[in-house]
């Protein structure tokens, strides 16, 4: 396969960046996305120039550290993450426009990679159980009913790529955030902070510059984990019930 | 106190000031609707102009009324802040986006939708609202007691082929407005059930059509009538 790619390049996170375009030849349709951006870059290498930089790590599509807006859609055309993306997707000839996750809370480091740490803030600040839940317990010994235990699972499965964030016309977090405080609000062990969760999430979410949510549903149908919007419902009943029964006036 | 404003302040506060602001307009829109379609009973306008008599003359109308300019104010100022706290939130765009893979038209642009339909209730109040109250009124008797005539001068408006076409194409945005709005505004309620949910959006869909195409109606109608 013959491809034009347009990307992104920007030095550092001050510079102003812009496109510049690649003609890259010999590629595998059975190659992936990142495998067809190695190529690029061992072509970048190979002439002196900088490599285009990427975020990746585990290749498998779990630990949700790739990235990339791909044709005007986060993680390509397919609800899958950019390293399950593979080149049989394009045709010979295509060009390509690979952008970064565009949001004032993701600032780009350099060319494609962006800063999430945002998200990681958003769960310090009141996503887990700060309790010591000592060992694995006794299997049936906390009964949890299967449809909940699902439910919360579902929620669980959300990587932190950022994919929702980056599909939201607003740059909203939303649907993160709610998967996050809905896998521990539907669990015993997190139900005894859910309140309190709830509302600094929430807050630290606003903090940091995210947008509010229009119910596009974008997120959910971009997400590669499929995480549904009525966890986000789910987050709005908590953070108002939290509201209005928590002790913080 | 200070609780209240912090939790109304956060993006999902401002949120919930939009839905229900939103759902008591789709409320108002019933009983609006409820009352122009005495307009089609073909009595010279005797019931209709009765009928608005009886509304502004009725003290918890009059109530109604004004919570209901506050609200569309609300309703207005909040999307404006909204929509501000967005831009922000993404101050360098993409080159290319694929918005239509991932959602519906009118969900994205609910901005625009809506601002056309706050020029229009401006034109509307205008026309009517503020002539009904404020203007040189047509009176007519019905046995014995004088009504102002309403029915002159909304059948003179809807005799005008241009306010005929603003008003039908303000419904066509209402309906795309509504498309979303109606169960958007449960979602951001938090109702999202099973059982729920798809009679909720059904529902919203069926409401988005039927409503603004019976309001669009009435002036088609009166138009013809009156040619």
């Amino acid at each position: 396969m013959n491809l034009t790619l347009k990307v992104w390049r920007q030095r550092n996170p001050s510079e102003k960046g812009g496109f510049k375009t690649y003609k890259i030849s010999g590629i595998s349709a059975d190659m992936s996305f990142l495998e067809m951006l190695d190529v690029l870059n061992e072509d970048l290498s190979d002439k002196g120039e900088d490599p285009v930089h990427f975020d990746h790590d585990c290749r498998e599509g779990i630990c949700g550290m790739c990235s990339l807006y791909i044709n005007g859609q986060p993680h390509g055309p397919h609800q899958t993450t950019t390293c399950q993306l593979h080149m049989r997707s394009f045709k010979d000839g295509d060009t390509i426009t690979i952008e970064p996750w565009r949001a004032n809370a993701f600032p780009i480091v350099k060319d494609l990679v962006v800063d999430r740490s945002s998200f990681d803030r958003i769960i310090q600040s009141g996503g887990y159980v700060s309790v010591n839940t000592g060992g694995v317990p006794d299997a049936n010994e906390i009964p949890i009913p299967k449809v909940i235990a699902d439910e919360s699972f579902d929620a669980a499965t959300c990587i932190g790529c950022g994919a929702c964030v980056a599909a939201c016309k607003n740059a909203s977090a939303m649907l993160f955030v709610s998967a996050k405080i809905s896998q521990l609000a539907l669990l015993p062990q997190g139900k005894v902070e859910k309140r309190e969760r709830a509302e600094k999430m929430v807050a630290q979410m606003d903090k940091e510059g995210f947008g509010a949510c229009t119910n596009t549903g974008a997120c959910s149908a971009e997400c590669p984990k499929e995480i549904k919007l009525s966890n986000i419902a789910r987050m709005n009943r908590e953070y108002f019930s939290a509201s209005l029964s928590t002790e913080n006036v | 106190m200070s609780w209240v404003f912090k939790t109304l302040n956060s993006t999902l506060g401002k949120k919930l000031l939009m839905a229900l602001t939103g759902l008591f307009l789709i409320l108002f829109l019933v009983v609006h609707l409820a009352g122009n379609l005495q307009l089609l009973i073909p009595d010279g306008g005797k019931s209709f102009n009765i009928y608005a008599e009886t509304m502004a003359s009725n003290p918890l109308i009059r109530i109604v009324g004004i919570v209901n300019f506050g609200f569309i104010a609300l309703h207005a100022i909040y999307s404006a802040i909204l929509t501000r706290y967005n831009k922000k939130s993404r101050p360098v765009g993409y080159a290319v986006t694929k918005s239509s893979a991932n959602s519906t038209w009118s969900s994205r642009n609910m901005g625009i939708l809506g601002s056309l339909i706050l020029i229009f209730i401006l034109i509307h109040l205008r026309g009517f609202w503020y002539e009904f109250k404020f203007g040189e009124m047509p009176y007519v008797t019905y046995d014995g007691v004088t009504y102002k005539d309403g029915f002159a001068i909304v059948s003179a408006a809807f005799g005008n082929i241009i306010y005929v076409i603003f008003y039908v194409f303000s419904m066509a945005v209402l309906a795309f407005h509504l498309s979303h709005g109606f169960s958007s505004a449960f979602q951001t309620l938090g109702v999202n059930h099973k059982k729920y949910t798809p009679f909720i959006q059904k529902l919203g869909i069926g409401f988005a059509i039927i409503v603004p195409a019976l309001f669009a109606l009435i002036p088609i109608v009166m138009f013809l009538q009156s040619s």
